[in-house]
Formats: C-alpha cells, sequence, structure tokens
C-alpha cells in the first residue's frame, strides 16, 4: 500500500494528518499498539520539522506485510551538518514554532529514538530527505 | 488505582467539551508539560496531559502518544477545531480555570502519579 500525502511551511493545523490517517491505517492492519506509536511519533516530528523550517514537503508512506517505509522529502534551507542537528537542544526554530510547542531541539533525536532505520540527506539550500523504516511485526 | 475522567473534572471544577466519551475511563498518572517535544518522548499508560497551550499540536500530541485525556488550564481559548480533533479521536477535552500549578497540585493531592 502506498500513500501519499503534501505538506506546507507554516501549516501548524494540518500538520499531523498525516500520522493521524497512518495511525488508523496501522489499527486496522491490527499492528501492536507500541509498534504503531513509535511510527506515528516519528512521522509526527517530521510534518513538524517540514512545517516549521521548510517551505513544502511531499511525504510517501509504503506499508508492507512485515514493515513500513516513510519518505519525507522537503524543499526548503536544508540541514548543513547533520550531526550537529541530531544533538539534544540543538535548534534553529523560530518564536512562531516555539509558542507551538516545538522547537526546543528535540525533534530529531525522538525521530531517531522511535526509528529502527532512519536515513538523513540533505542539500544547503535545497531540501532534506528523512526516510524511516519500521518493523511492524514483533 | 485510578480516578475517573467526571471526578477530576468535579475536582478541577472543570468543563468537559467533547460529548458523548465515556467519562467513566479512569486516570492513573498525569504529566503537565506546554512542551509538546517533551510530552512526545514519554510513555503513557491512563496519563492525562495538563497543558496551558491550546492549540491543533496538543491535540495531535496527545492523539500519537495514546493520551485520552487533556486539561487545559487557565480557562485558555479552545477552538471548534480542537473539540472536533478530539471528538474525532475518543480524547476527553477538558477546560478550567485554574492554573496549571493548582491543576497539578489538586491531581497530586488526588493521589494521580507523575509519570517522571
Amino acid at each position: 500500500m502506498v500513500l501519499q500525502y503534501h505538506i506546507d511551511e507554516g501549516d501548524f493545523v494540518n500538520a499531523g494528518n498525516a500520522s493521524s490517517a497512518v495511525k488508523r491505517i496501522l489499527k486496522q492492519l491490527d499492528v501492536p499498539a507500541k509498534m504503531i506509536k513509535r511510527v506515528v511519533i516519528a512521522l509526527y516530528e517530521t510534518e513538524v520539522n517540514v512545517v516549521a523550517h521548510a517551505r513544502k514537503g511531499e511525504i510517501e508512506v509504503v506499508i508492507e506485510a512485515e514493515k513500513i517505509t516513510i519518505s519525507v522529502q522537503d524543499s526548503g534551507p536544508g540541514i548543513p551538518d547533520i550531526d550537529e542537528a541530531m544533538k539534544e537542544g540543538y535548534t534553529t526554530a523560530s518564536k512562531e514554532v516555539r509558542e507551538m510547542g516545538f522547537g526546543a531541539g528535540m525533534g530529531l533525536p525522538n525521530i531517531k529514538r522511535n526509528s529502527d532505520a532512519l536515513h538523513i540527506e540533505s542539500i544547503p539550500g535545497e531540501g532534506t530527505l528523512v526516510r524511516i523504516t519500521n518493523e511492524l511485526r514483533d | 488505582m485510578g480516578i475517573q475522567i467526571r471526578d477530576i473534572a468535579e475536582l478541577l471544577k472543570a468543563k468537559v467539551l467533547t460529548a458523548g466519551l465515556d467519562l467513566r475511563s479512569e486516570v492513573s498518572n498525569a504529566f503537565t508539560s506546554d512542551l509538546m517535544s517533551d510530552v512526545l518522548t514519554g510513555d503513557y499508560d491512563q496519563t492525562i496531559l495538563v497543558t496551558g497551550l491550546s492549540n491543533m499540536q496538543a491535540i495531535r500530541t496527545a492523539e500519537m502518544s495514546d493520551i485520552q485525556e487533556v486539561i487545559i488550564g487557565r480557562n485558555k481559548e479552545v477552538s471548534q477545531e480542537m473539540i472536533n480533533l478530539a471528538q474525532e479521536n475518543g480524547i476527553v477535552l477538558i477546560q478550567s480555570s485554574y492554573s496549571l500549578y493548582r491543576i497539578s497540585g489538586i491531581l497530586y493531592e488526588a493521589g494521580i502519579k507523575p509519570v517522571y
């Protein structure tokens, strides 16, 4: 099953729509609740990152029997130093993003914590690709 | 041992904004935060979120974290969109005029345990 979603900069109202839809589908597929939670937290944090930092993003979710692969490609400033960005507390978020309850430099570390495999590619000035792969069965 | 949501609403003199959800379900733990990033790092069981952040992301965060009850403190304005989203996800949304400190104190005294 392949699902696609679009996200726009600053659209805090709709950030989470993709995570919500994926959560519903995984429930229907009887994926264990703990595994669903890891997937949707990782995806939700990624959605918030796109809304907070990029101009727009495209999400592709591929659900197979045993695993889920989430690819989020954004058009945005990119991440000049990914190792630095992975450190807890590192943030470039705006005041507006912090007022939304985010922007404390916890997103990427939390995405990593909730992913079985995480791959990040970024071209400064162009954008960032985040790929999250998680197992769906115990 | 938990406390039913309806009893919590009464203790906090709070208004339940969602309709038709089971207010007899029990809560044992609470987490108070305005930082949704922090909420998203936890594991929760029968946990209520107490927050002063009244926006869609507070409800989304509860949804993703498997939190079934959210208390908004200080009578912060709650949008109809937030109520609808909570309703769709079976999240009981409660609005209290008390400060987060007071809400947390009342819940603690009533035997609700902290998450950390």
